[in-house]
Formats: C-alpha cells, sequence, structure tokens
C-alpha cells in the first residue's frame, strides 16, 4: 500500500502542498468569492421578502379601500332611499293638493254649469210655454175661428206639459 | 508486474513530477508530486467553478444557480447544526466540502482513456488526517477560546451522578479523543476502497477476456457490468464522504459552540 509504504518520504511534501492548495482553496474561495454569494443571495432573498410585504401592504390597502367604497356606497344608496322617499311623500302631497284644488273648481264650475243649466231649462221651458200658448190661440183662432184669451190658452198649454 | 496482472493499490502510487524531488524546506521535503499536481487542480477547478458563479445577478443563470446552490447546501448545514452563530464558520466548511467533493471527483473522472492518471488525492490519510487535524483543531480553538477550562464539562454529559464521573470522564475524552483519527480515517479508507474496488474488477475484466470466451462470459462480462453500476456507486460515495466529512466538522464544531 503506497499511502504506508511511501509515508516517510513523501508525508511532508503531502501536507505541504495540501496546505498550499487548501489554503488557496481557504483564502481565494472561501474568504474571497463565497461572501460575494452569500450577499447576494442575501440581497435577493431580503428583496424578494421586501416585495411580498409590499404586496402585502398593498393588497391590504385595497382591502381597506374596497370597504371603505362599500360603506360609502351603502351610506349613499341609503341616503339615495330616504331622498326618494321624501320625494314620493312629497309629490303624493302635492298631487293631492292639486287634485283636491281641481276637483274643487271643478265641482264649481259642474255646479254653476248645472245652475246656468237649470235656469236656461226654465227660462226654455217658459219661452216654450209661452209660444205653445200662442201657438195654441194661433191654432184655435184659425181652425175654430174662436177668440182665446191668452191666460185661457196658457192654461189650456200648462196642464198638457204638466200631464206629458 | 507480469502481463496482463493489474497492480490495484499501483494507482496510488506517489511519483515526484518536473524533476522537483529535490525540494526541501528546512530538511522536509516537498516535491511537488502527481498528488500535488491534482490537489492543485481540484483548487484551481474550484476557484473557477465559485469565480464563474460570483456573478451576483439579481436573477442568476445556470452556473450562478449552480454555486449558490452549494453555498445554500452547506449553509443549511450549518444552520440546522450549529444555529444562526454557524455562519461565521461557512468559509471554512465550504472550501473543505468544496475541496473534498472536487478532489474525490476529479479523482473518479475516466482521463486514462486520454492517457492521463487522475490522482485522488483524498485517499491518501496524510492529507486527509490534516483535514481532519484542521478541524479538530477548530474545534479545540472554539472551543477552549468560548468556554475557557469549562469546555472539559463537555466530557462529562447532563445529569451524569456524581460517583460515575471518574468512569464517564475518561470515556468520553477518548471518544473524542479518537474523533479526528475516525474523521480522517473514513474519508481515505472510502475513496481508497472504491478505487481498489474498481482496479481489481478491471483486472478481472482483462484477464478473463484474455483467457478466452469461456471466462470472458462467466468472468470479464458480469465484472464489467458491475463495473458500471459501481461507478456509478462511486459518484454517490464522492459526494457522500463529502457531505459526512462537513457535516461531522459542523457537529463537532457545535460541541465547542454550543456547549450542553
Amino acid at each position: 500500500m503506497p499511502q504506508i509504504a511511501q509515508l516517510a518520504t513523501t508525508y511532508s511534501s503531502q501536507v505541504f502542498w495540501l496546505l498550499v492548495c487548501f489554503g488557496l482553496v481557504f483564502f481565494v474561495v472561501g474568504l474571497g468569492l463565497l461572501p460575494k454569494v452569500t450577499t447576494t443571495v442575501d440581497q435577493r432573498d431580503k428583496q424578494i421578502a421586501d416585495d411580498l410585504a409590499a404586496a402585502e401592504a398593498a393588497r391590504a390597502a385595497a382591502d381597506a379601500e374596497e370597504e371603505a367604497w362599500r360603506v360609502a356606497a351603502n351610506k349613499q344608496r341609503a341616503d339615495a332611499q330616504t331622498l326618494i322617499a321624501t320625494a314620493k311623500a312629497e309629490a303624493a302631497k302635492a298631487t293631492d293638493a292639486a287634485l283636491a284644488a281641481a276637483s274643487a273648481r271643478v265641482d264649481e264650475t259642474v255646479a254653476a254649469a248645472e245652475a246656468r243649466i237649470g235656469a236656461a231649462r226654465t227660462a226654455a221651458l217658459g219661452e216654450i210655454e209661452g209660444v205653445a200658448a200662442e201657438a195654441a190661440q194661433d191654432i184655435v183662432s184659425r181652425i175654430a175661428g174662436l177668440s182665446v184669451s191668452a191666460e185661457q190658452a196658457h192654461g189650456a198649454v200648462k196642464g198638457v206639459l204638466a200631464h206629458g | 508486474m507480469a502481463e496482463g496482472k493489474v497492480d490495484p493499490v499501483h494507482q496510488f502510487t506517489i511519483e515526484n513530477l518536473f524533476g522537483t524531488d529535490h525540494w526541501a524546506i528546512g530538511g522536509f521535503n516537498i516535491a511537488f508530486t502527481n498528488s500535488a499536481l491534482w490537489m492543485l487542480i481540484t483548487a484551481v477547478v474550484l476557484v473557477l467553478f465559485v469565480g464563474g458563479g460570483a456573478k451576483r445577478q439579481l436573477v442568476p443563470g445556470r452556473w450562478q444557480m449552480a454555486v449558490e446552490g452549494f453555498v445554500g447546501f452547506v449553509d443549511n448545514l450549518l444552520k440546522s447544526n450549529i444555529g444562526p452563530a454557524g455562519r461565521k464558520y461557512l468559509p471554512y466548511i465550504f472550501s473543505l466540502f468544496m475541496f473534498i467533493l472536487f478532489a474525490n471527483l476529479l479523482g473518479l473522472l475516466p482521463l486514462a482513456l486520454v492517457g492521463l492518471h487522475p490522482f485522488t488525492a483524498t485517499s491518501h490519510f496524510t492529507v486527509t488526517g490534516v483535514l481532519a487535524v484542521m478541524s479538530f483543531a477548530i474545534v479545540l480553538i472554539v472551543g477552549f477560546s468560548k468556554h475557557g477550562l469549562h469546555f472539559f464539562s463537555l466530557f462529562v454529559p447532563h445529569g451524569t451522578p456524581l460517583p460515575m464521573v471518574p468512569i464517564i470522564f475518561p470515556i468520553e475524552l477518548i471518544s473524542f479523543m479518537v474523533r479526528p483519527f475516525s474523521l480522517g480515517l473514513r474519508l481515505f479508507v472510502a475513496m481508497m476502497a472504491g478505487h481498489v474496488l474498481l482496479e481489481v474488477l478491471s483486472g478481472f475484466v482483462i484477464s478473463g477476456t484474455n483467457a478466452g470466451a469461456l471466462t470472458f462470459g462467466i468472468a470479464a462480462l458480469p465484472s464489467f457490468l458491475l463495473m458500471i453500476g459501481i461507478c456509478a456507486l462511486e459518484l454517490l460515495v464522492a459526494g457522500i464522504q463529502a457531505y459526512v466529512f462537513a457535516l461531522l466538522t459542523c457537529v463537532y464544531l457545535n460541541d465547542a459552540e454550543n456547549l450542553h
């Protein structure tokens, strides 16, 4: 086994060159290059953590915003509902009042018109009586040759009109 | 070596390269060997791999993703074993894990197809032992600097009855002192066993094929099929052993960092 057979002649060379090579690795790689790698990794981890935190914060802010918007929207909707209700009530009241005034005006007009109609009818009836009496007087005088007085003719017409 | 024979441990032989066998510091030979070459290749490939991925892009590409995946893996290992205080050990544990992983994997490359001979540095206990001693030394330094002599209470588990302390203490101390050996030997043995097994099986394939059609059918072909499976297993072992080494270092560091 060369490891043992050559031990006496080679151990110092082995130890020396191992220390040289491992020393090279330790100082160049371990102390020189490794910190670059670890700082890069740490930076990346930190950036990822920061980005995640920022995203989380943004999400929370968005949630809060949405909640606030929902509250505001609900409040505005409720306001609008009350506004509509009062407007409706006022409109109904105004309509009622207008309707009452209009119907009062219509009633008045109708009553006046009815009164006018009644007066006209009475006047017309009176005129018909007069005309009928004159016509009856005329008819009697032409057909029977009798002279009937106006009162008589009136009485006869009145009686006929009353009996329909 | 006879014709057709394969020496399964020859692959672990250390050879001096480029005529550097006379290099020495203070009397200690530091020849640039094939082992040193492959450790250097491991280090360079690792630097290129991590360097290519350290691009600091917010949206990572595939390469950056791969490097960050490895870093995150080791980081999680430390976090789950030591807690938030484990971050400061990341450079060491990451270097350790990646160095062992790359050394294991580079040693498995089928470069022999193009005439090169990959060498697995982690199959030598002189290498794994130094790594284990380093980890153990860090545990001791952290433990004693953080807790002082109170660190010895690690060897007396919670709720030990007083009469049992003289017995428990040596047992715990021995199990603690064995740690660097188990740590280093585990990696060395796992890597060597896999490579020896592959080499032995390839010896069967070569000898069986040379000996005729019958032995090809009953020995060489099954061995070759088995080798394919074992190659996949070795890739797994390469990753698992690097993970185990890093994991146990984390567990030991946890003892030192968070004394019970």
